[in-house]
C-alpha cells in the first residue's frame, strides 16, 4: 500500500519541491484533528445520551433522527452568540485563556500512535513529550480565571491549579512504572512491549498504577467527581463563568479533547493500544478505538454515579493515598525485576 | 539563510523580548507569564541543539510545575509594585555583578575551543540523550545524584516542619474517620404511626 501511495504522490512531491514537507505534515495534522473534532462533538452527544439513560431519561432526541444532529445545533448556537468581555477583564489574556487550554490538548496528539505505522511523529521521548505538553493545559484555566476579574472564576482557577499540580505527580509516577516495564519512552515501543494478548497488557502487572492513572486522569480533566474547578453549586461555573459564545465552546472542546486524550493514553499504556486481546484476531486501529470508547464510557459512568468530592478529600486522596501507592508499586516492580520473577513485569 | 538558523533567530528574539518583559511588566502576573514564555522558547532552542531530554524536562518541571505554583502565589498576593520598584537602583550593582559573571561563563563556554576545550562532536541521528543522561546519572554520578536527592528531601521536610505548626483555633477534621462513617451512625429511622388529624371545627354561623 505504501508503494502505490508513493507513486501516486510523486508528481505532487515534484510539483511542490521544498514546500512538500510542511504541506504533507499539515495534511497529516488535519487528518488527525478533523476526525478528533467530529469524535468530540459526538462525545458530548454520547455523554448526554448515556447519562440520560442511566438516569431513566432519554436525553436529546429532537434535532435530527434520535437527536443525532444535536451537537451540530449546539455548535451553531454557540457560534452565533455574542462573546461578552467583562469590562474589568484583562482583554488580551481573557481571549488567550481558552486558546491555551485547547492548544496543548491538540498538540499532545502529535506523538499518539494509532497503529504501529500510523503516527505523526514517532519520537524517542514520546512519553515525556505527552507529560510535558499536557502539564501546560493548566495555564489556560489559571489565566482564564485570573483575567475574568471575577471572584468565582478566580476561586475556580486556584482550585484547578492546586488540584492539577497534585494529581500530575501521581500520574507521572504511574507512568514511571510503565516505562520501567517497557524499558522505553517511545509510545510505539511501549505498546509493542505489551504484545501477547489480554493477559500481557500492563493493566495486570501494574494494576495499582492503572487504577491510580485512571482516577488521577479524571481529576486532571476536572471532571465529576473531581469537578470542583467548575463546581456549579458552589462557584457557579468556576473558571469559565464569564465566558460566552464561542470562547466558552473552546473550553468545552478542550475538555472533551482532553478526555479522549487521557482515554487514549490509558489504552496505550495499560490496555495494549492497537493490539488485539486474542492471539487469533488481527491487531489494528479498531482495537484502540474500542479501548478508547470503553475508557470514555467509564468517564461518563463516573459522572453519572459519584457525587462531587469535597476539596480537602481530593487533596488527601492525591497526596496521601495515590502518591504512596504509586511509590510502593514502583519499588515492588523494581525489586521484582531483580528476582527470577522479573519476567512477570516485562 | 538556512531554515534552522532562521528558527534560531526567531526563537532568540522571542526569548529576549519575553525576558525583558519579565522585569519591565507593570503587572506581576504578566511578568510570571512572560517568564513562562521565556522558558518555553528556551526549551525550543534546546530542541534545536538536539538536547531533547533537557528541553522536555524544562517544560515538564519549570513550566508544568514550578511556574504554576509561582503564578498561584503571584495571583493571590496583593503586591504593591511601586514599593517593589523603589529598590531598583540599590539592587543594580548586585544585578550587574551577576550579569557580569554570566557573561564570563558564556565566554568560557562559547570560547571553549580557544581555551583548550574540545569541540562537541556531532552525534548520529538515532542517538537518544535521554538514555545517555540516565545511564550517566545512575552509574558514574550515582552518589552525587543520590546526595542531591537526599538534600532536597531534607529541605522539603524542613520547610514543612518550619511552617506546619499546630494551630488550636483551626477546626480539625479527620477524613479517614469521616469516610468510615456508616449510615447507621448518622441516620435513624423512626416509625411514626399514621395519625388522623383532628377534624376541623364546624363553622358556627
Amino acid at each position: 500500500m505504501d508503494a502505490t501511495m508513493h507513486t501516486l504522490l510523486t508528481p505532487l512531491i515534484q510539483l511542490l519541491g521544498p514546500a512538500w514537507l510542511p504541506v504533507w505534515t499539515l495534511a497529516k495534522i488535519i487528518a488527525i484533528v478533523a476526525p478528533l473534532m467530529i469524535a468530540l462533538a459526538y462525545l458530548t452527544y454520547a455523554e448526554r445520551k448515556v447519562i440520560g439513560y442511566m438516569q431513566v431519561r432519554i436525553g436529546p432526541n429532537r434535532v435530527g433522527p434520535i437527536g443525532l444532529l444535536q451537537p451540530i445545533a449546539d455548535g451553531l448556537k454557540l457560534l452565533m452568540k455574542e462573546i461578552i468581555i467583562p469590562s474589568g477583564a484583562n482583554k488580551g489574556l481573557f481571549i488567550l485563556g481558552p486558546v491555551l487550554v485547547l492548544a496543548p490538548a491538540l498538540a499532545a496528539w502529535a506523538v499518539f500512535p494509532f497503529t504501529e505505522h500510523l503516527v505523526l511523529a514517532n519520537i524517542n521521548a514520546g512519553l515525556l513529550y505527552v507529560m510535558a505538553i499536557t502539564s501546560m493545559g493548566v495555564y489556560g484555566v489559571v489565566i482564564a480565571g485570573w483575567a475574568s476579574n471575577s471572584k468565582y472564576a478566580f476561586l475556580g482557577a486556584l482550585r484547578s491549579s492546586a488540584q492539577i499540580v497534585s494529581y500530575e505527580i501521581a500520574m507521572g509516577f504511574a507512568l514511571v512504572g510503565v516505562l520501567m516495564c517497557a524499558q522505553s519512552l517511545n509510545l510505539v515501543d511501549i505498546v509493542k512491549a505489551q504484545s501477547g494478548g489480554f493477559w500481557h497488557w500492563y493493566w495486570l502487572p501494574l494494576f495499582p498504577l492503572f487504577i491510580v492513572y485512571l482516577i488521577a486522569g479524571v481529576a486532571e480533566l476536572n471532571r465529576a467527581p473531581f469537578d470542583v474547578a467548575e463546581g456549579e453549586s458552589e462557584i457557579v461555573a468556576g473558571f469559565h463563568v464569564e465566558y460566552s459564545g464561542m470562547s466558552f465552546a473552546v473550553f468545552f472542546l478542550a475538555e472533551y479533547a482532553n478526555m479522549i486524550l487521557v482515554a487514549g493514553l490509558t489504552s496505550l499504556m495499560f490496555l495494549g493500544g492497537w493490539l488485539s486481546p486474542f492471539p487469533f484476531l488481527p491487531d489494528g486501529f479498531f482495537w484502540i478505538a474500542a479501548k478508547i470508547s470503553f475508557v470514555l464510557f467509564l468517564f461518563l459512568w463516573f459522572r453519572a454515579t459519584f457525587p462531587r468530592y469535597r476539596y480537602d478529600q481530593i487533596m488527601r486522596l492525591g497526596w496521601k493515598v495515590f502518591i504512596p501507592v504509586t511509590l510502593t508499586w514502583i519499588v515492588v516492580v523494581g525489586a521484582a525485576m531483580q528476582t527470577p520473577y522479573g519476567y512477570l513485569f516485562h | 539563510m538556512e531554515f534552522k538558523s532562521l528558527v534560531f533567530y526567531v526563537f532568540s528574539t522571542i526569548l529576549l523580548l519575553a525576558s525583558l518583559r519579565v522585569i519591565t511588566a507593570r503587572n506581576p502576573v504578566h511578568s510570571a507569564l512572560s517568564l513562562v514564555l521565556a522558558f518555553f522558547t528556551a526549551a525550543g532552542i534546546w530542541l534545536l541543539l538536539e538536547a531533547e531530554f533537557l528541553a522536555i524536562t524544562m517544560v515538564l518541571v519549570y513550566i508544568g510545575a514550578v511556574m504554576v505554583l509561582f503564578l498561584f502565589v503571584v495571583m493571590m498576593l496583593d503586591i504593591n509594585l511601586i514599593e517593589l520598584r523603589r529598590g531598583f537602583w540599590s539592587y543594580l550593582p548586585a544585578g550587574l555583578l551577576v550579569a557580569g559573571l554570566m557573561v564570563l561563563e558564556m565566554v568560557m563556554v562559547l570560547g571553549g575551543a580557544n581555551l583548550g576545550l574540545s569541540e562537541p562532536a556531532p552525534l548520529p541521528a538515532d542517538y537518544s540523550n535521554t538514555k545517555a543522561v540516565g545511564r550517566l546519572l545512575y552509574t558514574a554520578y550515582v552518589y552525587p545524584f543520590e546526595l542531591a536527592a537526599v538534600l532536597l528531601l531534607v529541605a522539603m521536610v524542613a520547610a514543612i516542619a518550619l511552617t506546619h505548626r499546630k494551630r488550636n483555633d483551626a477546626k480539625h477534621m479527620s477524613p479517614a474517620e469521616q469516610v468510615k462513617v456508616k449510615k447507621a451512625d448518622r441516620l435513624f429511622m423512626v416509625n411514626i404511626k399514621p395519625q388522623k388529624p383532628d377534624a376541623p371545627k364546624e363553622d358556627e354561623s
